[in-house]
């Protein structure tokens, strides 16, 4: 609103930067490629060593791709539940989603032996993963929303969604009790995240579902922005509440479910993300957080994912651990900096 | 004095709160009018359902019974967003987000006119200009509103009413949280504008002694009935002495203000 000019600059910085950030994280890995041959195989020329082009081509440009939808899907559904619930500490997760997921894969890990032959058909296959993980949180936030239709206070659904989310943590927990070794490590693995699953078929559904999300959030702006008043101004000023409210919680819960399904849950992300952009962007104005939360979501999630690949050694380190020892100081140093969260 | 513009009407309207199973009615029988380009104080007691009327007539919650009309068209005909444009308002409650702009808040007030992603054009522009320098906050453009006092807060907030550029403008006690002087000067700064504009502008308050130096007609809610009619006539009537109960204050008559009792 006010002169977006003068923040052109902050985004062609941070494109740069992503674009480092994309090349940097296709090169770092157990084994080093040059950038120069990464460019080569983007523009699909030759290159001197085969192996080189087959691990870019099925390994590490997939998981850079989900890397960036991650980032950016994470960041923009942290920032609507931000606005939505005037609450600064608010992230994608508050609505049950994560724990919605968490509970579709435990029943589908842990439960087999308690509903027997057919669940254990579907063990260890990556679809049924992905399918319960969207089950779960598709029914969580089903059964947050009948219930936020008869209750109209937006702090109310927030309780609602954190109860649900105490309530299938709950399952959860009698399921691990009962489970084998085996079982509980597959579960525990499920939740250390993981960007590198995805074969292309995968990338193309996740790439497609967050596209819609972030086009809904886009038709969300001028509704997100009226929300900064309020809820009695924005209906003063003509918004429909119950509908923008619905847009703006669709558009999170297939953004964050659909990424929580594919790369499992991973954490801080949306939560920080929206706080860390508002460092450089003090703006409140959506129209220009929006893309500058994918940009940053995107630059954080690929160095986060460069670091997790532990360069030149064999090892990976869970994404999910990354994210949270490089977003818990962040959120903690922006508290101490600035005394108070501004949203 | 001859031809008054009837903005806001309402025949017989009674309002209160309505369960399933019970109605407890506030007042019954509100008749009155509103005109263009006055300045309308609502007073009565704590209490006493000024702002039950206030959401009442600004469709925040529905009537009992009876009838309220803008621009003489019923008001549940209006959807939220016609409603948006003849009608805007200054609610007791501070702004969700206090990392805005006095631009941006005041910006927010075209929302009824912008375009599905709110892009504001040379005449928004042009309008919120105008707004920010009737309520003379110019100056405070680009500042931060968690930065404001609460007297610079309210001028900003009755810019984004000015801004929403509507016939009617509803404030719910303007002047709480504010000093003598502030008072004063946002009760003055809305009698301008009621008159500048053409706007009628009511707000509901306890500055009585202030309401009677500065309104067009006052909207006194006494146990009793709705009285309205301007602040001599109800000083003439003994409207005031009926507002509260006797046993501690008196009005006093010859200065237009209450007393406490020796």
């Amino acid at each position: 609103m006010t002169s977006p000019k003068t923040y052109q600059f902050s985004f062609i910085i941070l494109l740069i930067i992503a674009m480092s950030c994309f090349l940097v994280n296709l090169s770092l890995g157990s084994v080093s490629i040059p950038i120069q041959s990464i460019f080569t195989t983007l523009i699909g020329g030759e290159l001197p060593n085969d192996t080189w082009r087959d691990i870019i081509i099925t390994y590490r440009l997939p998981k850079a791709l989900t890397a960036i939808l991650v980032g950016s899907g994470l960041g923009v559904s942290g920032l609507l539940m931000q606005t939505l619930f005037r609450n600064p500490l608010a992230g994608p997760f508050v609505l049950g989603i994560s724990s919605g997921a968490s509970l579709g894969v435990a029943l589908i890990i842990m439960g087999a032996s308690l509903f027997g032959g057919l669940a254990s058909f579907l063990i260890a296959t990556k679809w049924s993963l992905v399918i319960a993980a969207s089950l779960g949180s598709f029914l969580v936030l089903l059964a947050v929303m009948l219930v936020s239709v008869k209750v109209r206070d937006t702090m109310a659904i927030l309780i609602i969604g954190l109860m649900f989310a105490s309530l299938t943590a709950a399952v959860v927990s009698v399921l691990s009790y009962f489970a084998s070794a085996e079982q509980l490590q597959q579960y525990i693995f499920w939740g250390f995240g993981s960007l590198g699953d995805l074969d292309w078929n995968e990338l193309l559904v996740l790439a497609s579902v967050c596209a819609i999300g972030i086009l809904m959030s886009i038709f969300s702006i001028k509704s997100l922005n009226t929300f900064l008043l309020g809820e009695n101004y924005a209906k003063s000023l003509g918004l429909n509440i119950q509908r923008s409210r619905m847009l703006i919680i669709i558009a999170t819960s297939l953004l964050a479910g659909t990424i929580t399904a594919f790369a499992g849950p991973i954490a801080f992300i949306g939560l920080a993300i929206p706080h860390m952009t508002r460092q450089i962007f003090n703006t409140s104005n959506h129209k220009l957080l929006i893309p500058a939360v994918m940009l940053f979501g995107v630059i954080v999630l690929l160095i986060c994912d460069s670091i997790a690949q532990l360069p030149t050694s064999d090892y990976t380190l869970p994404i999910n651990a990354i994210t949270s020892i490089i977003g818990a100081p962040v959120v903690i140093w922006l508290l101490v900096k600035k005394r108070k969260m501004i949203f | 004095m001859s031809t008054k513009n009837t903005i806001l009407k309402t025949t017989n309207l009674s309002i209160g709160y309505q369960s399933k199973k019970d109605r407890t009615t506030i007042a019954t029988d509100i008749n009155l009018e509103l005109y263009a380009g006055e300045l309308v104080g609502l007073i009565g007691a704590n209490g006493i359902g000024k702002s039950t009327f206030l959401r009442t007539i600004t469709n925040v919650q529905p009537k009992l019974d009876g009838q309220i009309n803008i621009n003489h068209k019923a008001l549940e005909d209006y959807s939220n967003l016609e409603l948006a444009k003849v009608l805007s308002l200054v609610l007791t409650e501070s702004v969700a987000s206090k990392n805005l702009s006095v631009f941006e808040l005041v910006a927010l007030g075209r929302q009824p006119y912008t375009n599905w992603i709110g892009n504001l054009n040379s005449k928004d522009v042009e309008i919120i200009s105008k707004a920010l320098q009737q309520t003379n906050i110019e100056d405070l453009k680009h500042k931060k509103c968690f930065e404001l006092s609460d007297g610079q807060l309210q001028k900003v907030m009755i810019a984004r009413a000015l801004a929403q550029d509507t016939d009617i403008i509803v404030l719910d006690e303007p002047t709480t949280h504010l000093d003598m002087y502030h008072k004063a000067y946002i009760l003055k700064l809305l009698q301008t504008l009621a008159k500048d504009t053409q706007k009628t502008v009511l707000f509901s308050s306890h500055e009585i002694d202030l309401a009677i130096q500065l309104c067009d007609r006052l909207i006194v809610m006494t146990p009793n009935d709705v009285v309205t009619d301007t602040p001599c006539n109800l000083i003439e009537k003994g409207t005031f002495e009926t507002l509260f109960p006797k046993d501690m204050i008196t009005f006093d008559t010859t200065s237009g203000s209450f007393k406490v009792k020796k």
